[in-house]
């Protein structure tokens, strides 16, 4: 089958691959970009643990074709943290002791990041509704709200 | 047709690790030419903290700061040898393997100490800070990083460590069949309260308080971790998780995670945690297993409360409407 050629902004820097027709972006980013901050619990769309941010929107890259990414500007957990400093949404989930094996945390890391940049002060019930996509086998949730509530908080000190 | 209250208690005791036949595990400890330490280990760290528990407990019996210590569980091929990470005995066992290699390597560290600053290794101590100081005179004293440095380079010596924890295979007597499976106990109980609605079966968990006995919490911050999640676990489990089908046909049962139903951030109950520190006799600085029994006594507790709430009893999980509407229609009919 003839190769595809996709491009993006990948973490601000350009990627550029030729990729199967039908190759999902989470495939695409992990397998052949090296990307692989995404994690693939389900590839059906109901863990949330592959999400990633498509020109501004929360997406599952398991649900979504590469090569309808063209142009587009992709954020992955790997992109977060800048030069050796973590996002603050990453030091809150440390500090609040909101991960356990992992495999749900760049997928929650992503959703928190859309909520607070649409919502930067939001309620414990924002929160809630922005994570509900999100599957975690390990922590009970909670630790994860309150890291995403303190990050919130920790960004507006520092608007302040 | 109402939504009724309920309450219930349970109280678990649970082993920490099995003892089918023995049960060891091994680990090597020894310095890296600068002074740090590693640790090699074949248990495996998913996600409940064994690397950083363990480096704790090297870093405290060599007398080192914990960021000296490294913890390499990457290979059960190459490794030495462990039993494996089940039954709560990460802590236990490898812990207990962890101080004895880290003890002889400390004792060789010393060893070589006591050469370069011409004193006896007895009467050396750690500052822990990464200093190896003559007692009762701290200004004579050399760094670890030195120290290793020495032995690499000048004195041909290896400052490392081989430990064993084994809690041998307890045969049961013939007469009455008593056994000893495990040496050590953690303790848990759970009070938790429901809204059950007896028209549609739904049980809502407001409240589940939890008091947990663990022998010392060797890292505060990562029981609480571990026991707020197995709590919320235990949830899941009373009511939601099952890959059985409601009827007696496989067929309708889940073939995947879509259809394999767990609560989502939205559905928490109000949770309390409490540990009380016991130190176990056996345990690496008192430390027993606080690992599967967070999620056990909830379970009991939820099906105690739903008794309490519309009286019948569920023993059948996860306690679904179903299985409540069906329980009320046959208490109705009898
Ligand atoms: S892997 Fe995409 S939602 Fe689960
Ligand atoms: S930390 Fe393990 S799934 Fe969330």
């Amino acid at each position: 089958m003839a190769k595809i050629p996709v491009q993006f902004m990948l973490n601000g820097a350009e990627k550029a691959e030729f990729i199967d027709s039908g190759t999902t972006l989470l495939n695409a980013l992990r397998d052949k970009i090296g990307d692989t901050s995404p994690k693939g619990g389900c590839h059906q769309g109901t863990c949330g643990a592959c999400s990633v941010i498509i020109d501004g929107e929360l997406r599952l890259s398991c649900l979504t074709l590469a090569e309808t990414c063209n142009g587009a500007a992709i954020t992955t957990t790997s992109g977060l943290s800048q030069g050796g400093v973590l996002h603050p949404l990453q030091r809150a989930f440390l500090d609040a002791f909101a991960t356990q094996c992992g495999f749900c945390t760049p997928g929650m890391l992503m959703a928190a990041k859309v909520l607070l940049d649409h919502t930067p002060d939001p309620s414990r019930d924002e929160v809630v509704e922005a994570l509900s996509g999100n599957i975690c086998r390990c922590t009970g949730y909670e630790p994860i709200i309150q890291a995403v509530l303190t990050a919130a908080r920790s960004n507006s000190q520092n608007a302040a | 047709m109402a939504i009724r209250r309920g309450r219930g208690v349970a109280a678990i005791n649970y082993p920490t690790g099995m003892n089918l036949g023995g049960d060891p595990t091994q680990a090597l400890v020894h310095s890296t030419p600068t002074g740090n330490f590693m640790v090699t280990l074949s248990s495996v760290d998913l996600g409940q903290g064994m690397k950083q528990i363990m480096a704790q407990i090297c870093a405290e019996t060599i007398g080192v700061p914990t960021d000296r210590v490294i913890v390499d569980t990457a290979d059960t091929d190459t490794g030495p040898h462990c039993m494996g990470t089940f039954a709560s005995r990460g802590t236990h066992r490898a812990g207990n393997a962890v101080i004895q290699a880290a003890r002889e390597a400390r004792q060789v560290m010393l060893e070589v100490a006591a050469e370069e600053l011409e004193v006896n290794a007895s009467d050396l101590e750690t500052d822990g800070q990464g200093n190896i100081l003559v007692k009762g005179a701290p200004q004579r004293s050399i760094s670890i990083f030195d120290v290793a440095l020495s032995a690499h380079f000048k004195r041909g010596r290896s400052i490392s460590g081989r430990g064993m924890f084994l809690i041998p295979r307890s045969y049961p007597e013939k007469e009455t069949g008593a056994m000893k499976p495990s040496t050590c106990y953690a303790h848990a109980c759970t009070v938790a309260e429901v809204e059950v609605d007896d028209e549609t079966g739904e049980v809502t968990v407001l409240t589940v308080r939890n008091v947990f006995e663990i022998g010392r919490a060797l890292n505060p911050k990562m029981v609480e971790q571990q026991l707020v999640g197995g709590s919320w676990m235990a949830i899941s489990h009373a009511l939601y998780e099952t890959t059985e089908p409601y009827y007696p046909d496989r067929d309708h049962g889940g073939t995947d995670f879509n259809q394999y139903l767990m609560p989502g951030p939205g559905d928490l109950a109000q949770t309390e945690i409490i540990v009380l520190e016991r130190p176990s006799a056996d345990g690496p600085f008192g430390a027993k297993g606080p690992g599967e029994m967070c999620a056990n006594p909830q379970i009991p507790a939820v099906a105690n409360a739903v008794f309490d709430a519309v009286g019948v009893r569920i023993d059948t999980l996860p306690i679904t409407p179903e299985r409540i509407l069906r329980a009320l229609k046959a208490q109705a009919s009898n």
